[in-house]
């Protein structure tokens, strides 16, 4: 038995791990009956389509718009490009072009019956599964070789809107002593139900995620990560309304890290529920056959809802995150499971509170690569109180052992970092790291004390929600807003139409295979 | 450090305070100190620290010292410097526009809705365009507030609504006349080349155009906005940082009022 520096009773996360899983299963049996144009689109990029037609349309929206037009997208492209190539002896890449110039119509095929369509594509499959592990078999060449930093992993973030200015921002940052480059993705790429192609140099507070950026700035790091003797891992963010998409465009191109959150596009971005949900589980099951660490959302519950009155709601949502990943085949090593360290710096013992939470996730999650995020809401212009709050919130990292730490700036609500902020961020957090290093091991929390009760009080409390959870049903629980003071209608938001139910002949056999690691 | 402990620099400045030519304050009446921090892009040593000196300089300061460099990656350098500024600013001189409103809290607010208009106000707030940063309209809305002042949903006299990120102004305006609006509140945190104030400027064409722009009070807010670039483009009134529902809702009540009486 695990034990407890926080006095936490397992017996009672173990119960609250059941009853996640039960919410998890309920939106699972929703999850299994439909398919979504993301879903569908990314099953065109494993099938090798790529590609943009002359109005800068990717090939794969173009080839599942021209499905959905004719209401027939619930039969799946699996059996549509299968049946073309049967038919035709055309690759995907040809069948996509050639219902692009209008010369071929999918659906007007004469059927052929189904083992000579499974004949046909699962030899494309396994290539495609082929070339995903080749880019996981480098990453694991590169650990056995020149190695990782220890945890926790300095993460830090580029966010020029050029990718090659971005690269220089990055190399800079590998120098220093980051481990992990996250390229910030441009304003309102999560609302952009396709997902731009090409390399490119204009976007507002980020970079927009396209496979060339992927793969230009892992070359990058790849080069850098040589030059300093560390592998340099590279996170973009697996959410909006192409969530299976990008993590399909990540594992092609070697990424390590993607934000990859359950509920995130619902509550933030306003993106309709049924779809994230779809989507998020064929994006986790790429994510996790890739070796992909992915990141929760839950640190942006504290963005706007109270860090000490809401802990528990974070909690829950890590709870129910985990079971989701644990549907998805992601095991625990790779699930960066999110909190923040939001507390009101006014807030007296706040430090403790927020000491009490980290160490509190450590034990619930014992196997998981928690993210740590800085702090944002209560950052001002002042960056001299920032740089100690950043201090604070280092602190509490190396003390708990967390796994993936965003270095915070002391310039966060001022502008995107300067060179210079990411140094001295890092500085600081290398310096806490070392002079700090063991004191996890040294000191342990009074009994009855501030910091137990804390831990305890939260467990409770994330029990009882999910206890409310579970009566209710996920779906509702969103729509009354019981995350983030969050409300989400489940027929609400965007997204809503891309949504189908499956049909007779519909198939994806990727999900298994990647599931069980073939 | 030694010669930083005790200043030893001769005095040759008068250190009796004239509004009309201030100048920064470090610890003696008139010595212009001023810190500032920069990076420049060459590789570090002793012509990068003569660099970074003439720039200051040329900045305007006198007895520029670099105190800190450190080379960040090959060929940024990284200062902190302190000088003493020969520039003077007429303090007697400046008029900043203000928001005309006296700031109260949020009970003053309710009382006065209730005694002097006699029905809730209607206030729509959104962080509009493609900005996805919910922060400052939550700050100002929430039921909870920020930093202890209580957000506009938690008044009686306010009928709140909160429609969230990455509203577009047609949605927004919709929006408003569906609900009665009296008040209109944007919120812009993304800045970066200026896309907020396309968008700021995009609002109130809209509203214009649509007739609606004198029936609302149109407020915007964030970091980076002033009272007098709000006033610059077209809103009623700017709300930057280290302002608050109250600020907001009292001014909301009070222009209200001011236009009734017109």
């Amino acid at each position: 038995m695990q034990k407890s520096k926080l006095g936490l009773d397992f017996e009672k996360v173990g119960y609250a791990k059941n009853i996640a899983k039960k919410i998890a299963d309920d939106v699972q049996s929703f999850v299994e009956n439909y398919t979504t144009v993301a879903v569908e689109r990314t099953l065109c990029r494993l099938l090798g389509i790529d590609g943009i037609d002359a109005n800068a349309v990717p090939l794969p929206n173009v080839l599942v718009d021209s499905l959905k037009e004719k209401g027939v997208l619930g039969q799946g492209v699996i059996f549509y490009i299968g049946n073309a190539i049967v038919e035709t002896g055309l690759t995907p890449q040809q069948i996509a072009e050639q219902v692009s110039d209008g010369k071929l119509n999918l659906a007007a095929l004469p059927i052929h019956p189904k083992e000579k369509i499974d004949a046909v594509i699962m030899p494309i499959v396994n290539a495609s599964l082929d070339r995903i592990k080749a880019r996981k078999a480098r990453r694991e060449q590169y650990l056995n070789t020149i190695g990782e930093g220890a945890k926790p992993y300095l993460y830090v973030i580029v966010a020029t809107g050029n990718i090659y200015e971005d690269v220089v921002q990055a190399e800079a940052a590998a120098r220093q002593g980051a481990d992990i480059i996250a390229v910030i993705r441009t304003t309102g790429q999560s609302l952009l139900d396709y997902v731009p192609y090409g390399a490119t140099t204009e976007g507002f507070g980020g970079t927009f995620a396209t496979q060339e950026n992927f793969r230009i700035m892992r070359k990058a790091l790849d080069e850098v990560g040589e030059e300093v003797g560390r592998y340099i891992r590279l996170c973009n963010y697996c959410s909006g309304l192409c969530m299976p998409e990008i993590a399909v465009m990540g594992a092609f191109e070697g990424l390590d890290v993607m934000l990859n959150d359950a509920l995130y596009g619902i509550l933030f971005r306003d993106i309709n529920m049924q779809r994230t949900m779809v989507d998020q589980y064929f994006s986790r099951i790429i994510n996790g056959y890739a070796g992909v660490i992915i990141n929760t959302g839950e640190d942006n519950y504290l963005t706007t809802a109270d860090a000490f009155d809401e802990a528990h709601t974070v909690l829950a949502s890590d709870l129910i995150n985990e079971q989701l990943a644990f549907i998805a085949g992601i095991p625990a090593e790779q699930m960066g499971l999110g909190h923040a360290f939001e507390m009101d710096p006014e807030l007296e013992n706040g430090f403790l509170y927020e000491l009490a939470q980290a160490q509190m996730t450590r034990e619930i999650f014992p196997d998981a690569p928690l993210k740590y995020m800085p702090p944002t809401k209560f950052m001002t212009g002042n960056v001299f109180r920032g740089h100690i709050q950043d201090a604070l919130f280092n602190q509490i990292a190396i003390w708990t052992g967390q796994g993936l730490q965003l270095l915070g700036m002391m310039t966060e609500a001022i502008h995107t970092p300067f060179m210079s902020d990411r140094y001295l961020a890092i500085e600081n957090a290398k310096y806490i790291f070392k002079n700090m290093k063991s004191i996890g091991d040294e000191v342990e929390y009074k009994e009855n004390g501030i910091i137990r009760n804390r831990a305890q009080e939260v467990l409770n409390n994330a029990v009882e929600l999910l206890e409310v959870l579970q009566n209710d049903g996920l779906f509702n629980a969103l729509e009354q807003g019981k995350f983030a003071a969050v409300k989400r209608p489940k027929t609400g938001g965007k997204g809503l139409a891309g949504v189908v139910e499956r049909g007779a002949n519909y198939s994806n056999p990727f999900v298994e295979l990647m599931k069980n690691r073939k | 450090m030694s010669g930083g402990l005790y200043s030893m620099e001769a005095r040759d400045f008068d250190t009796t305070l004239d509004l009309k030519k201030i100048k920064p304050y470090g610890d003696t009446m008139n010595d212009g100190k001023t810190q500032v921090s920069f990076t420049l892009p060459v590789p570090c040593g002793n012509e990068a620290i003569e660099a970074a000196k003439q720039l200051m300089k040329k900045m305007g300061f006198e007895n520029p010292q670099v105190v800190f460099y450190k080379e960040l990656t090959e060929g940024f350098t990284f200062f902190n410097c302190y000088g003493s500024s020969v520039h003077s600013v007429d303090f007697t001189s400046i008029h900043v526009p203000k928001v005309e409103a006296t700031t109260w809290d949020m009970h003053q607010t309710d009382e006065y809705v209730k005694e002097n208009i006699g029905r809730k106000l209607v206030v729509v707030g959104a962080s509009t365009g493609t900005d996805a940063h919910t922060v400052g309209i939550d700050a100002i809305m929430n039921m909870k507030g920020y930093a202890g002042h209580y957000g506009l949903e938690r008044y009686e006299g306010i009928e709140a609504y909160n429609l969230g990120s990455q509203v577009p102004n047609d949605e927004f305006i919709a929006k408003a006349i569906e609900l009665k609006a009296d008040a209109l509140l944007v919120s812009q945190t993304v800045t970066q080349k200026d896309v907020h104030i396309q968008n700021l400027v995009e609002l109130i064409e809209m509203l214009e155009a649509e007739g609606l722009r004198n029936k609302l009070i149109v407020c915007c807010g964030g970091p980076r906005i002033s009272h007098e670039l709000a006033k610059e483009l077209g809103y009623d009134a700017g709300f930057g940082m280290n302002t608050y529902a109250d600020d907001v809702a009292s001014f909301i009540a009070q222009e209200f009022m001011r236009r009734s009486k017109k």
